[in-house]
């Protein structure tokens, strides 16, 4: 039997694609390009905003000095607000980030599937989206009304925020962690604590640090529930309880609210201070998202 | 085996050489008694009634087609299908003796004798060193740890390779060399026995060769079981060979491994009593 003769191919050369995929085409990068152009367009009002009402005011005297006794006078700064908000956001991820990673590691690599697992991962869903004023109402009754305001209160209150962020982002690059380098550590007689700090956490930390950079610029940046823990102060405040603290957005809520235009003029460089830090948390969380050693 | 090494006695000392304590059951030397072996993965059979005898100082080569369980078997060995949610182990394997899936039997005592080396390169994200120092590291090792790592680099026929690169990662090596790292870094919690389930099968034909030949070597001091789909592989490394089939159960749609055969590697290869052995090193399926 012959071989049937082979079917001309065609040449590749001169086949124009039909219009219709070329218009297809073009206008569907048109709408992505408007879609892009809309979601960017508030980013970049707001922060050409705050920095063109910002900088004004923002000196080094802004930066160090705390606030004058009241909002009618020009000059001095949030240093006050920028300490108590080291302070909480400080305290709250000293508390969170042991317990939320602790979770995190319980529910992959102990938990799994079973009842408690479940609702763990159940509640810090329900948690992640609770509005933030509700656990400032928690910790107001909870808290405050027994001891008083206090950094320890805002701490508080940041922490429950963060903790939810922080168990689901390390669960899910936990998760990451290549079944055949547990295997390896097991199979060379590791037990599964040990396996866990010495095989899945490094290779999950830069994952792990990620999340908690975000955390970390979320909490700083929450307002609501500070308003009803730590009240807010214009002297510099180091006292853990029983003192209201100020904290950066605090400081520029009121300062916004005051009628006076050196007040609001502070609650711009304010905004600016709080919006620097947070960029900074969001880039090296990026910083760290990339050296992730899972990604191989 | 040297002296000087971790001392991991916990359990298995008593009958560990069969030259003090209680004699190992049924008088025999096997490194391994498997008597009955059966595996379910969430209720379903993987593997059925499996009896074999592991040798010391032998390599012993599992073969079958694919998904007939050959992996599945490997890891009972060492109790790695403890780690699978949902497998179920029944019948017995005796090591030296003794029921490693006794209750009292801890299986991380267990897989620190009986070290694996898998299908797909595994290094940890850490430097060559670490690598390798990582299970005597856990085992809380107090000798010379340089030395260790030398003499296990030496002995998985790597340390030429890397000497001069121990502080770098592991995952720059190549593939052939990183499934050799896995095994320095076996043998470094001085193990008796080494499993390895394919361990050539992602690697090039020539860095296939070296691992051979390195089997040769390793089988001086150890007692080696080897899963390969490859039949020639099996052939030239081993002294036993176990053929996995699978069987099928058209009406429940059930499938399961069972050993055919288990003998000398010669005998299987030439004179298999079974005509499905027979089929099978003749390449007519599988
Ligand atoms: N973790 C698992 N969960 C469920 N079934 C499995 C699992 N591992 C293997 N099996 C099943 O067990 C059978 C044997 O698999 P395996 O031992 O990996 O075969 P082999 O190594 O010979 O290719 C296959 O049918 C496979 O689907
Ligand atoms: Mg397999």
């Amino acid at each position: 039997m012959s071989a049937p003769a082979p079917k001309d191919p065609g040449r590749l050369q001169g086949r124009r694609p039909s219009p219709r995929r070329v218009w297809g085409d073009r206008l569907g990068t048109l709408a992505m390009l408007v879609a892009t152009v809309l979601v960017l367009l508030p980013v970049g009002m707001i922060l050409f905003q705050i920095a063109q009402k910002g900088l004004g005011t923002m000196s080094w005297e802004f930066l160090t000095q705390a606030m004058p006794y009241s909002y009618r006078k020009i000059g001095g700064g949030f240093f006050n607000a920028l300490v108590g908000t080291a302070i909480m956001v400080g305290l709250a991820t000293a508390v969170a980030v042991p317990l939320g990673v602790l979770a995190a590691i319980y529910l992959t690599e102990y938990g799994k599937k079973n009842l408690l697992a479940t609702l763990i991962r159940f509640f810090s869903d329900v948690m992640t989206g609770v509005p933030s004023i509700f656990v400032g109402l928690f910790v107001y009754t909870a808290f405050v009304l027994p001891f008083g305001f206090g950094a320890v209160m805002g701490a508080a209150a940041l922490a429950i925020i963060m903790l939810p962020i922080v168990v689901r982002s390390t669960e899910e690059m936990l998760k990451l962690v290549p079944r055949e380098l547990k295997d390896a550590s097991y199979a060379l007689g590791a037990g599964t604590w040990q396996t866990t700090v010495r095989v899945v956490l490094p290779s999950a930390l830069p994952g792990i640090t990620t999340g908690v950079l975000l955390a970390v610029a979320r909490a700083a940046g929450e307002t609501a529930p500070l308003i009803l823990t730590t009240l807010g102060a214009i002297e510099i405040v180091t006292k853990l309880v029983g003192a209201p603290i100020s904290a950066l957005p605090l400081a520029i809520f009121d300062g916004a609210r005051s009628p006076f235009a050196a007040g609001q003029e502070r609650a711009w460089a304010g905004a600016l201070e709080l919006l620097l830090i947070v960029l900074v948390f969001t880039l090296l969380a990026r910083v760290a998202a990339s050296r992730s050693r899972i990604s191989r | 085996m040297n002296e000087n090494t971790i001392s991991l006695e916990e359990n298995i000392t008593a009958t560990e050489r069969g030259s003090e304590g209680p004699a190992p059951a049924f008088g025999a030397p096997s490194v391994f008694t498997v008597r009955g072996l059966g595996v379910h993965y969430g209720g379903l059979p993987a593997l059925r009634d499996v009896s074999l005898d592991v040798q010391p100082r032998e390599i012993t080569a599992i073969i079958g087609p694919s998904g007939c369980g050959k992996s599945t078997l490997i890891r009972c060995f060492n109790r790695m299908n403890d780690l699978i949610p949902g497998a179920e182990v029944s019948g017995e394997v005796l090591y030296h003796g003794e029921d490693i899936y006794a209750a009292g039997v801890d299986p991380v005592t267990v897989r620190r004798r009986i070290g694996m080396v898998f299908q797909r390169p595994n290094p940890f994200p850490k430097s060559v060193y670490d690598n390798v120092a990582f299970g005597a590291r856990i085992n809380g090792y107090k000798g010379d740890m340089d030395e260790l790592v030398e003499r296990s680099l030496r002995r998985a026929a790597l340390w030429d390779e890397v000497k001069s690169k121990l502080r770098k990662s592991a995952l720059a090596l190549s593939g052939g060399q990183q499934q050799r790292l896995c095994i320095a870094r076996a043998i470094a919690v001085e193990p008796d026995v080494i499993l390895m389930d394919e361990p050539a099968s992602a690697l090039d034909p020539i860095a296939t060769v070296r691992i051979e030949d390195l089997m040769q070597e390793l089988k001086q001091e150890y007692s080696i079981v080897i899963v390969t789909h490859n039949m020639q592989q099996a052939a030239r490394v081993s002294d036993r060979t176990a053929f996995l089939y699978t069987e099928v159960d058209e009406a429940a749609g059930q499938r399961w491994g069972i050993l055919v055969e288990f003998g000398d590697t010669s005998d299987i290869f030439t004179r298999p009593r079974d005509k499905r052995t027979e089929d099978y090193v003749s390449g007519r399926f599988g």
